[in-house]
């Protein structure tokens, strides 16, 4: 039904994957703020913008033949595998509570790139 | 969620209501600034051709003109920056699917702004993401 292709799906979800690691630098390099405000020059912090902006790219191509209503609510997966870095990472509990919210946060999404499609 | 506040007085919790409303803060300028973006990308601009140095100049005067492009970086900065101070109290796993509270107010300015219509899926989403944003919320005073 979609005519979104897979190559498109696929390249997105390496930006959403990309994107997660961007924030899991952010909150390394953010750790350095706890000395003070002018530590906040670090290669962590640097490393996360550049995934942040580098995520984009993969984005970009994918949506040159896949929908936006399709791909656009998938970015949202970075919220999910952020979840499983927070673990791994930074030893941050998973919980019911967190699980329910994001599986609400992730449903609202889709939703909302449902209702992009209708005129 | 002042209510929390004075159910666990403790600092750490208080510190990470604080990081929530930062990151609540973040959401606000990433939206801001994606209808800044949208709003200067049909600005007029002159062709750039990178082999032309003539074209070089009218288009990097036109570029420091379009104001609501260069409003809309500026937006973007200030959403990495608060989003940065937050992370360094809070959880990742907590904050960062709050930053989906963007798409929601991405569709209301986008209602407002580009006459964009509303509908029971998109009302629907955004019940549910401000839901789970809650429940973030929630989860977070608890833990």
């Amino acid at each position: 039904m979609s005519q979104t292709p897979l190559s498109s799906i696929l390249l997105v979800l390496l930006a959403s994957l990309i994107g997660s690691f961007g924030a899991v630098f952010l909150k390394m390099g953010a750790a350095h703020l706890k000395r003070g405000f002018r530590y906040i020059v670090n290669w962590q912090l640097a490393v996360g913008v550049a995934l942040f902006l580098g995520s984009s790219v993969p984005f970009l191509i994918a949506l040159r033949h896949g929908e936006l209503s399709v791909l656009y609510p998938m970015v949202s997966l970075s919220y999910m595998f952020a979840l499983f870095w927070s673990r791994i990472f930074f030893n941050e509990p998973i919980t019911k509570a967190k699980l329910g919210a994001l599986a609400m946060i992730l449903a609202g999404i889709v939703c909302i790139g449902a209702g992009g499609r209708q005129p | 969620m002042a209510s929390s506040v004075t159910a666990l007085p403790d600092k750490a919790s208080r510190r990470s209501n604080k990081s929530i409303y930062m990151v609540l803060g973040c959401t606000v300028f990433a939206a801001t600034a994606q209808v800044l973006l949208k709003f200067g990308a049909t600005h007029p601009m002159p062709q750039l051709s990178p082999a032309d140095s003539s074209t070089w100049m009218p288009f990097l005067v036109a570029l420091l003109g379009n104001y609501q492009l260069l409003l809309g970086y500026t937006a973007h900065s200030c959403n990495a920056l608060l989003l940065i101070l937050a992370l360094k109290d809070g959880e990742l796993s907590l904050l960062y699917p709050i930053i989906a509270l963007t798409y929601v107010w991405v569709n209301l300015l986008s209602m407002y702004f580009f006459h964009e219509q509303m509908n029971a899926w998109k009302g629907g989403g955004i019940a549910l993401v401000i839901a789970g944003v809650s429940l973030m919320g929630w989860a977070s005073s608890r833990s």
